[in-house]
């Protein structure tokens, strides 16, 4: 058994009346632009192949336009796919029946929208236990739960406003607390943060962060911000035209870039302010003999270049030691290495 | 041939006789239809007859006091304008001091029963014909005619059906009446934003949990514009109503304009236009308060 929570198989999706023999025609190289021009059907997702792992937060970024919106909703099937298969759990979310895809939704998934799509008509606690009430849990069980969890994004006190009386960022947070309080497995975040203001979104991307050190969800989180998926994500998958560019984590996908588009991407990137020492960090097999016993700087595991990087320029350390949370060394960082990192 | 045609100035027809065979059998045909099935239709009409009765009498029982005091509480908890309140009572009392009292009660009776059926029939059609793009492609052309084919029209096969009375003509008042609440709730549920649908999908909401949680609240203050558009054409449709039988105040109009009494159609007409602005502010100003989460502020 795989610790992956999601596998994505083979998958394809062609909007039109007549997708599937067109599937060969993709296989064989007929581009987005060539099937819509010659045979009037629109390519939303092209061979897509994904693992993602128990518990991780899995970006997937790209522009519009470049499927990922689709994408997502295939995990939760909100959109049939033309081919190919969804696995969740071991299981593929494709082949169930319509009641078998209710109880899934119920209780496996939840999602978070770009637009928020909150109940206008409902308060923000009823909103918040929308999902427990679908499920038919007791009432006053359901509002405990909510309340909790109105609590724990901050919202405390505004449980009977209705969402129109609420800014942007506070919706969201209502978006937030309505997918928790179904206590969802997997997370579902489509563009979430994308039409919030740059502070909001700041706040919104450390809340989202917080919570999930300590939930483990198994996140999938939309964006088309490349900042914001090297700041959140664990893995990222980038894709462009309905087709995966490139999958990795944020050092793959900065430090070495397969395709022009993914290039152009992180071009602009200031990475000594994105890379984390775990991220960029050696093995003490890595190191040489006389490194380790010279002087060292000690930084924390989750403190970007950036952060310590004036110190090792002013104190001239023969090592950078990151330590984990109980304080031990879990790697190191030469200077040459650090040196290699930062240059473009 | 006695007489000369041109292809180019006479439309060509078909022969009179034809046309007179025609008539008179669809005319046959339709009256042995309700001499065989007009007892039948008309005892399946009762339970709505005695409904209307029930009405006109409690209104027309009811101390006049009471039903103003009735009708001034409902435009207070929806308006919470004393301004409207006082311009009821005000008018109530031109309406009784004149008196065409009875003939108002008898009237709003009248219109209270053609709205709740409209809103009973019409709602459900418009949730039918929301979830259908068949449904609505048949429905369509119906209310289209229904709307457009003119009152006295539809009124003789009514007549020839059921004679003269309160049923025809409340049924007649049913069919004008109807269209916009049909209408306007199919547009409603149709106008629900896709995305909140998409969020209720996502919780694994059923058809029925979407219906009733997110569609049909959320089309709510259309649905309401609906109810006000079919309580205004009822009241208009009174006076034609009126003329197969229907009592109230369209019979003391259709009673002025056949005697040229002016001022007697003068002061019946007025009473029906305040009884539709009254209707019309209260129903208009409920319409309103469902949409107060719309606003930004606190409530």
């Amino acid at each position: 058994m795989s610790n992956n929570k999601i596998e994505i198989r083979k998958l394809y999706k062609i909007f039109g009346p007549d997708p599937l023999p067109l599937i060969e025609k993709v296989n064989n190289g007929v581009g987005k632009d060539e099937l819509l021009d010659k045979y009037q059907h629109v390519l939303g997702l092209s061979n897509i192949n994904l693992d993602i792992p128990d518990q991780s937060l899995q970006v997937i970024m790209g522009l519009s336009g470049s499927g990922k919106s689709t994408l997502i909703r295939h995990i939760n099937r909100l959109i049939e796919p033309t081919s190919g298969a969804m696995m969740v759990d071991g299981q593929d979310v494709l082949t169930l029946s319509q009641n078998e895809l209710l109880e899934f939704r119920k209780n496996k998934t939840a999602m978070v929208f770009q637009k928020f799509a909150l109940l206008p008509h409902k308060t923000v606690l009823q909103n918040v236990s929308f999902g427990l009430f679908i499920k038919k849990v007791d009432p006053a069980e359901a509002e405990k739960k909510s309340m909790y969890w109105i609590e724990r994004v901050g919202l405390l006190g505004f449980e009977n406003r209705y969402p129109q009386q609420l800014s942007g960022g506070m919706q969201q947070r209502v978006g937030l607390a309505r997918a928790l309080a179904n206590d969802p497995d997997i997370l579902l975040m489509d563009e979430a943060f994308s039409a919030l203001d740059p502070l909001i979104r700041k706040d919104m991307q450390d809340i989202l962060l917080e919570l999930q050190s300590e939930l483990k969800k198994t996140v999938v989180f939309i964006t088309h911000d490349l900042d914001e998926a090297l700041k959140i994500g664990d893995r990222i998958a980038i894709l462009k035209d309905g087709c995966m560019d490139q999958e990795g984590d944020a050092v793959d996908i900065l430090m070495s870039p397969k395709t022009d588009y993914v290039k152009k991407f992180v071009e602009d990137v200031n990475r000594s302010r994105v890379l984390k020492a775990k991220n960029i960090m050696q093995n003490v097999s890595e190191i040489s003999k006389d490194l380790l016993d010279g002087q060292s700087l000690k930084v924390k595991a989750d403190d970007v270049i950036e952060k310590f990087i004036d110190r090792v320029v002013t104190d001239k350390p023969n090592l950078v030691e990151v330590l984990g949370a109980d304080g031990s060394a879990i790697g190191y960082l030469s200077p040459s290495r650090l040196a290699e990192i930062l240059r473009k | 041939m006695a007489k000369e045609t041109n292809f180019f100035f006479d439309f060509p027809t078909l022969p009179v006789e034809m046309i007179r065979a025609f008539k008179k059998s669809t005319d046959a045909a339709y009256k042995g239809f309700s001499r065989e099935y007009g007892d039948l239709i008309e005892s399946f009409f009762n339970p709505l007859l005695k409904f209307l009765v029930f009405w006109e009498k409690l209104l027309v029982g009811t101390p006049w006091l009471v039903i103003i005091g009735v009708v001034c509480a409902f435009a207070y908890f929806g308006t919470r304008s004393y301004k409207i309140v006082i311009g009821i009572i005000l008018s109530f009392f031109f309406v009784g001091y004149m008196g065409m009292w009875q003939d108002m009660m008898e009237s709003m009776g009248f219109i209270i029963v053609a709205t709740i059926m409209s809103i009973g029939i019409g709602i459900p059609m418009g949730i039918w014909m929301s979830k259908s793009n068949r449904a609505q492609a048949v429905i369509t052309p119906i209310l289209d005619f229904m709307q457009t084919l003119p009152p006295f029209v539809y009124l003789i096969p009514v007549v020839m059906l059921l004679g003269i009375g309160k049923i025809p003509g409340l049924i007649s008042v049913i069919v004008y009446a109807i269209p916009p609440m049909i209408r306007l709730t199919n547009l409603g549920i149709r106008e629900v934003d896709r995305e909140i649908l998409e969020a209720a999908d996502s919780f694994g909401a059923t058809p029925s949990q979407k219906l009733r949680q997110v569609q049909f609240p959320l089309a709510l203050p259309t649905i309401f514009a609906g109810v006000n558009q079919t309580i205004m054409m009822a009241l208009a449709m009174v006076i034609i109503a009126s003329m197969i039988g229907v009592k109230g105040l369209g019979q003391e109009v259709l009673r002025a304009i056949t005697n040229q009494y002016f001022t007697l159609g003068m002061l019946n007409g007025l009473a029906i236009v305040i009884l539709a602005i009254v209707f019309d502010r209260i129903s208009q100003a409920y319409g309103k308060r469902i949409q107060k989460h719309r606003s930004g502020d606190a409530i």
